[in-house]
């Protein structure tokens, strides 16, 4: 059974001049275990997701619509209370910028101690004891001294360490991971990747791992979804989606990475940009940019069709279409 | 290389640049409390040459004195040590003069951040005007519209888009605004300072295409810094790896990618996550950038590095030139990598 599911979920944001569909019918599950990556240009939607599964939508934003379940159990419709338990017990987060992660007044052991002690029923003691081994496991020399220290005293890479160790203190089922390399430098980038992806194999926790980089993205995850403009535009294993994408996005979005092992004269490029959320075309939200588009998608909108080794929400894959990739 | 490019003298030429910050605490401070004075080596003695029509890359960690370099180049700073020679003249001398006009209309920079280098206030056609102005190359309205909406054009832009305001475009189009701009003045030599890292990919895509098209017509020399070695290979001749303040190898783009000889150059190169090698294991080099306050003695990198023995630890290599490239490294010149 798979720990986490979202079924057909849609976020909207109420807005003077209506309401703004931000997220829209996205369907997706994570195994226990897995790592799943969600990919897309900024505005796509990425975050907004992984916002929604943790609970921490900002208001006006609300869940319109589908359901979230985890474990079998829907969490979307629970209170802030009720809440709360579940962030931090069973569901970790790890953010981008590290520092803002952190409250700078406290020192990382007492955040540490005090996270272990909300969610564990340890006594003070035994809840450092396992802050510093949760330190040394995430890579922190000299752990129960550092214990002490606040968090400016550590360096941007050191204190993703300390996140990440937050984010596994109550030892979570699902980690939600938003950008957590992005605001690090290649080498510390690289060191940090691997850190998360030993520590939760360790663990047998699940992680959905949210990122615009398509590099950490083939190196880290089992699957991957590539979001456009709200909607899920391909899913499906990472090896498939990055060297035979089906949706033609996701061939576009490829094509547009330069690499770092061949030379090419030019990138190829997707002329045009992201649609804004007042102005989503009907059919397919990809035919005004998309060199394959037909009568049928400026008229009808596509769902995840199965697409080879993939699912991808193009009608090119339809089977009555006749028309094969 | 052919024989005619070799005699050619460089366009861009920096010999020995060096700028230090001072970061001490205030004089009060100092004389009471008795502390020292602190001195950050932001770059320290770097030199290359740029020929015309070529693109130089500068790639590093943060705070590697990558945009140091760069603010070097175009007159933000004056260098404390070294200099730059631009088309067989002393640039930072020329800067100092009324000859600076003239010199800093040749030279010019696109930044990293769209959103902050484009004055909110104004319209497309006062920000790409400016530079017309400020050179006199327009002297009415009507040649001004024409020469901004003709750069507009060669960004691939409208000349509609005049009007409008930095907030009504997107990321993409705003650093397309400012390319255009930089190119008002008909420079020969663009300093880009990560002009795609706050970009898509797919938005950078269209960048780098409409830079390789502008080289290729107007035959523009390039620096172009960036941390991002997927790009850079993308766009560049030849290539500079910077750590702390200095170049650790130069080399061509095909020698640097092809055969990394400085042990930094091999680290950063394996550090990358590849796109094809989905599910590819390694164990990254540990450690990170020192404190450029108080910087390892001999070879900044030595504390990470693999090779390093004793004389690393007290002699600071030179970059001398071994096939081609140039590489400052002990083991590189002892035969042991």
């Amino acid at each position: 059974m798979s720990l986490l599911q979202v079924n057909n979920l849609v976020v909207e944001f109420p807005h003077r001049r209506g309401t703004l569909r931000a997220l829209d019918d996205i369907s997706f599950d994570i195994a226990p275990g897995e790592i799943l990556g969600v990919v897309g240009e900024s505005g796509a939607g990425k975050s907004l997701t992984g916002a929604s599964i943790i609970g921490l939508l900002e208001p006006p934003g609300r869940v319109a619509g589908g359901q979230i379940l985890l474990e079998g159990q829907r969490i979307d419709n629970l209170s802030h209370e009720q809440m709360r338990h579940i962030r931090g017990r069973k569901i970790g987060a790890i953010f981008q910028d590290p520092l803002t992660s952190l409250n700078p007044l406290y020192t990382v052991g007492r955040q540490l101690t005090e996270t272990i002690q909300a969610h564990l029923p340890v006594d003070g003691a035994e809840a450092k004891r396992r802050a510093i081994s949760l330190l040394e496991d995430t890579g922190i020399p000299a752990a129960a001294q550092r214990i002490d220290h606040y968090p400016h005293q550590f360096s941007g890479g050191m204190r993703q360490r300390v996140v990440i160790a937050l984010a596994l203190a109550a030892e979570p089922k699902l980690i939600v991971a938003d950008e957590p390399t992005t605001a690090l430098d290649v080498s510390i980038q690289a060191q940090i990747i691997q850190l998360l992806k030993r520590v939760c194999k360790d663990r047998g926790a699940a992680v959905m791992l949210i990122t615009h980089d398509m590099g950490v993205i083939a190196e880290t995850c089992d699957r991957v979804a590539v979001m456009y403009a709200g909607r899920i535009a391909e899913i499906g294993p990472v090896h498939e989606v990055i060297n035979q994408p089906a949706h033609p996005y996701s061939m576009g979005l490829m094509a547009a990475i330069p690499d770092i092992t061949q030379d090419r004269e030019r990138l190829h490029q997707i002329d045009g940009s992201m649609p804004r959320l007042n102005a989503i075309p009907t059919g397919c939200a990809y035919n005004p940019r998309c060199p394959r588009a037909f009568s049928r998608c400026t008229a009808e909108r596509p769902d995840l069709l199965a697409a080879g080794a993939t699912r991808a929400a193009c009608w090119l894959h339809d089977a009555h279409q006749g028309v094969v990739a | 290389m052919s024989a005619r490019e070799a005699v050619v003298a460089p366009l861009v030429q920096a010999r020995d640049l060096a700028k230090t910050f001072d970061v001490s605490a205030p004089w009060l401070n100092r004389v009471i409390e008795q502390r020292p004075r602190v001195l950050l080596h932001a770059v320290d003695g770097v030199s290359f040459e740029i020929a015309k029509g070529r693109t130089l890359a500068l790639v590093g960690e943060s705070g590697c004195g990558k945009s140091t370099v760069a603010k070097l180049l175009v007159g933000l700073y004056e260098p404390t040590r070294g200099g730059l020679t631009f088309d067989g003249q002393d640039a930072h001398a020329a800067y100092r003069t009324a000859q600076g006009r003239q010199l800093r209309r040749r030279i010019q920079m696109i930044f990293q951040d769209p959103y902050a280098s484009l004055n909110p206030r104004w319209t497309v056609e006062d920000i790409v005007g400016e530079p017309l102005h400020e050179h006199d190359v327009v002297t009415d309205k009507v040649q001004l519209e024409g020469r901004v909406g003709e750069l507009l054009k060669s960004v691939g832009l409208s000349p509609q888009d005049m009007a409008k305001y930095p907030h009504q475009f997107s990321g993409g189009q705003r650093q397309r605004i400012s390319i255009a701009r930089a190119l008002a003045t008909e420079p020969e030599f663009l300093v880009c300072d990560e002009p795609t890292s706050a970009l898509d990919v797919s938005v950078q895509a269209q960048v780098l295409n409409i830079m390789k098209d502008l080289q290729r017509k107007q035959g523009l020399t390039y620096l172009f810094i960036s941390h991002n070695l997927a790009v850079v290979r993308h766009v560049s001749d030849e290539v500079g790896v910077m750590y702390l303040g200095r170049i650790v190898e130069l080399a061509g783009k095909h020698q640097l990618f092809g055969n990394p000889r400085h042990p930094y150059t091999r680290m950063l190169l394996d550090a990358i996550p590849k796109m094809h090698d989905t599910g590819r294991s390694r164990t990254p080099v540990q450690g990170e950038v020192p404190n450029p306050l108080n910087p390892p003695t001999g070879c900044t990198f030595h504390p990470r590095c693999p090779h390093a023995n004793e004389r690393c630890k007290v002699e600071r290599p030179a970059l001398l030139e071994f096939g081609g490239a140039r590489i400052a490294c002990h083991a590189v010149e002892e035969g042991r990598i």
